[in-house]
């Protein structure tokens, strides 16, 4: 008989030797900087065109997510329903999508389809008409679709929590109202579009089993475009926190869960603290095994998950707790999470948990660098946020060595309850 | 092609290793035959609960996570109305770490009480967050109620009930964790950075001596073949009036669930689909609308689903949509149209294929299906259909008689 109480010999994660495959940069004509990873086994592409075009850069809410979205419902050769055809044909999926300071077209395809598709997309980049009767459509769903969220309390909490931490008028704080779609012009539009896709600011992200001559075909379609040839507008926006800490607000007199959310406002990538604080939140309620998981969920049963985490912000993050609880056992869950963030403070972690967080980060590093697109994405992370991959071989080292004592510190300067926002949707 | 070995282990576990060397991770995919399908009707609920009581501890081993995530390794689990799959991913060189977890798992669970407790509430709070606490949550609970009569699909795998969950008790646990989760009733699939004979050893080694169990044989009551057409109204505290609408289709092995999938597509498959682009966008009818099916592995059903814009009646948007239906029973679509779904199929099948742990859970799905196989000739059940199949399907299952409708108004 084999002996099944004593766990097999393990190697420790943290000696693994984790290494980020390096991202070939070439620029087009137009100076365009294109980062590709070349890797795979199936004849798949990802290509993705990032913007500076997010809501940091528009002068009224919702213009930059609205254009974002229409850019692809129509162009001076083709109606929206021709373009979702032409792509869908060749099983091909175009998506956009609009962040804070950016905003995206990412194309994804069967390596073989890429010459009849790229042409097309740089038609949508240089093209796009925005019809008035798509933007009407869009309005009107968009409003019934916000009415349906507005019904659910993690929706609600979502917004409200980055409203009071960064300030309605910040764009990581600004949310939508049924008023900002009807007010929406579609000149608004063509003019972002002119201003911030056209000639605007334009990095290209490709990833997977990628043809030789890509350089060639990225730049025969998109290098003579007037890409990068302005500079971006120098925008700042100053935080606007809110000075009250605590709120209970009641959405839906039914609910029977209340969405818990509790923020306080935290330092971007560049701050020294970050990547121990990384390891710092793990173990506060990063992963499965984190302590606010097995005390909430594991132990009292309060909630179906408890998540802790920094906000992935290019300027100014925040370090966010988030649940759905109980109704009746949502204060409850608040003074436990106090009551972590006080362990975290008095107690030193012991070697025994902080060694086990060590390689499950290590670990789940080393297994979301399996694949083209996973390693692009953080490529991605590191160029938009200012890095490079010293940053990545920093980190490790972070997770390597950093001391009970640095992070028991670090939990006294970071985890006060009253720098903490704290929230409560029904 | 994916490329793997299969061997079966005297305990009639049935053991697949697909070998990918260019990752340094290892996926560890354990299947068991046995999803909410196969509950009692009065404990609904039960195969979902029990996944979550497979973390709470088996019979030498106090905890599973921990030991999981100091060797560098992160698991997951889900449950469906047709199966339980469980799956970890870890740095190569420690998947003995997996083996050991997966298999005491296997042996015996703790059956702790304590984990019992903590784990009902845990899926009260699930059921809540999903399906009472949000608009439209309940939706599925009806269409299935309404759809099947005798079938388990009747009930959701979340339960049909939160008191059926509430009410679990520990010999139930016992009694399930015996009947079903056996060598005999489980597949393991294995793929990353290993090889077939270390797999061959560790499998033999940590699973080789879990007593056998006893096969389930499944013998589900079947749906009787609908002969009138169903139809509910409700009314709830949600904006928008919601339409779903159901037809019974064919189950996973057959011919015809390849062209139901199709069929899908061809409706709702994309902003160059025919009920998007003639419902959403055309005449308005409605602000989004979905074609769907669960690819159930016994006889499912195909799914038009969407909410109403504002000022639109349930009747007319009903009529709109069997309209579109209509056009597919009348007159066949063209090549082209047929080229696109085909052409999508073979691309999502490669975006499908990209990572270790996609790879093992279809490989032990096919196995499950009752040949592994299946995973490399999928493609071609797809190539084969042709627009008058496509027509012919569309007649046979898109009849009135066959479907049900669910009107959800708005109050």
């Amino acid at each position: 008989m084999i002996n099944r109480t004593t766990a097999p010999s393990i190697t420790d994660a943290v000696s693994f030797n984790l290494s980020l495959k390096p991202c070939d940069r070439y620029t087009l004509d137009n100076q365009t900087p294109v980062y590709a990873i070349h890797a795979g086994a199936q004849d798949v592409v990802m290509i993705e065109w990032v913007f500076y075009a997010g809501n940091w850069y528009e002068s009224k809410n919702i213009v930059a997510g609205t254009t974002n979205f229409l850019l692809k419902n129509g162009t001076a050769q083709r109606n929206a329903y021709s373009i979702n055809e032409y792509f869908e044909f060749y099983g091909a999926y175009l998506n956009r999508s609009c962040y804070n300071e950016t905003a995206t077209i990412t194309l994804h395809c069967l390596s073989k389809h890429l010459h009849e598709l790229l042409p097309v997309v740089a038609e949508i980049l240089t093209e796009s008409i925005f019809p008035e009767a798509e933007l009407a459509i869009c309005k009107q769903n968009q409003k019934q679709r916000l009415e349906v969220n507005l019904k659910k309390c993690d929706f609600v909490a979502n917004r409200l929590i980055d409203e009071y931490v960064f300030g309605f008028h910040h764009p990581y704080g600004k949310y939508t109202s049924t008023i900002d779609y009807d007010a929406l012009q579609r000149e608004e539009m063509a003019a972002f579009y002119e201003q911030f896709y056209k000639n605007g600011s334009c990095m290209v992200f490709a990833a997977g089993k990628l043809p030789a001559d890509l350089g060639t075909q990225l730049n025969k379609v998109f290098g003579k475009l007037p890409l990068n040839s302005k500079p971006l507008p120098a925008i700042e926006y100053p935080l606007a926190p809110a000075t009250e800490k605590k709120y209970r607000i009641i959405n839906d007199a039914e609910g029977v869960q209340g969405a818990i959310r509790m923020a306080q406002s935290f330092f971007n990538r560049h701050h020294p603290d970050f990547p121990k604080v990384q390891v710092l939140n793990n173990i506060f309620g990063g992963f499965f095994g984190s302590r606010l998981m097995s005390n909430i969920r594991e132990d009292k049963g309060y909630t179906y998950g408890i998540h802790s985490y920094l906000q992935n912000h290019i300027h100014h993050s925040a370090w966010m707790i988030s649940t759905e609880a109980g109704r009746d056992v949502c204060e409850a869950t608040i003074t436990e999470v106090y009551k972590e963030m006080e362990r975290l403070r008095n107690e030193p972690v012991d070697k025994e948990e902080l060694d086990l967080v060590r390689n499950y980060m290590i670990g789940s590093l080393l297994g979301d660098l399996d694949g083209p697109f996973q390693i692009i994405s953080r490529w991605k992370t590191y160029v938009l946020n200012g890095l490079d991959e010293q940053y990545f071989y920093n980190s490790i080292e972070t997770i390597r060595t950093v001391s009970s004592e640095e992070l028991q510190a670090l939990a006294q300067t970071h985890l006060q309850p009253e720098h903490f926002y704290e929230l409560v949707v029904v | 092609m994916i490329i793997y070995d299969r061997f079966v282990l005297d305990n009639g576990l049935r053991v697949l290793v697909h070998e990918d060397h260019s990752t340094p991770m290892a996926v560890v995919n354990v299947l068991y035959d046995v999803g909410a399908r196969d509950e009692n009707p009065e404990k609904t609920g039960f195969a979902h609960l029990f996944e979550h009581l497979m973390f709470g501890g088996s019979i030498n081993i106090p905890d599973y996570d921990e030991p999981l995530q100091r060797a560098g390794g992160e698991n997951n689990a889900y449950t469906t109305n047709d199966l339980t799959n469980y799956y970890c991913q870890v740095p190569a060189e420690n998947i003995e770490t997996a083996f050991w977890l997966e298999s005491d798992r296997m042996l015996s669970l703790a059956f702790s009480k304590k984990s019992l407790d903590v784990q009902r509430k845990v899926v009260c709070e699930e059921f809540k967050e999903h399906y009472l606490n949000k608009p439209y949550g309940d939706v599925w609970h009806k269409m299935r109620e309404l759809a099947y009569t005798k079938h388990p699909y009747r009930w959701m795998t979340i339960g049909k009930e939160l008191s059926h969950v509430e009410n679990a008790h520990i010999d139930d646990v016992k009694q399930f964790f015996f009947k079903h989760y056996r060598p005999v009733n489980a597949v393991l699939v294995v793929t990353g950075h290993v090889t077939t004979e270390q797999v061959k050893q560790l499998a033999d080694k940590w699973f080789g001596d879990i007593p056998m169990g006893e096969k389930y044989q499944r013998s589900l009551p079947q749906e009787p073949a609908q002969t009138l057409a169903r139809k509910l109204e409700v009314h709830a505290q949600v904006p928008l009036d919601a339409f779903v609408k159901t037809w019974h289709m064919d189950t996973r092995l057959d011919k015809g669930y390849y062209a139901a999938d199709m069929i899908t597509e061809i409706l709702g498959g994309g902003g160059s689909s025919r009920l998007y682009q003639s419902l959403v966008k055309e005449r308005q009818l409605f602000s989004n609308l979905d074609c769907y099916h669960f690819g159930s592995i016994d006889a499912g059903l195909l799914t038009v689903e969407g909410k109403l814009v504002k000022g639109v009646k349930l009747e007319e948007a009903a009529a709109a949509v069997d309209a579109e239906i209509g056009k597919l029973q009348s007159t066949l679509i063209s090549e082209q149209e047929l080229q696109k779904v085909k052409n999508k199929t073979e691309s999502v099948i490669a975006f499908e294929d990209m990572s270790i742990m996609s790879r093992a859970n279809s490989l032990a799905l096919y196995e499950l299906l009752g040949d592994a196989d299946m995973m490399n000739t999928e493609l071609q059940k797809y190539q084969v259909i042709t627009v008058e199949d496509i027509q012919a399907y569309c007649k046979k299952i898109f009849r009135e008689e066959n479907s049900n409708t669910l009107f959800y108004h708005a109050n």
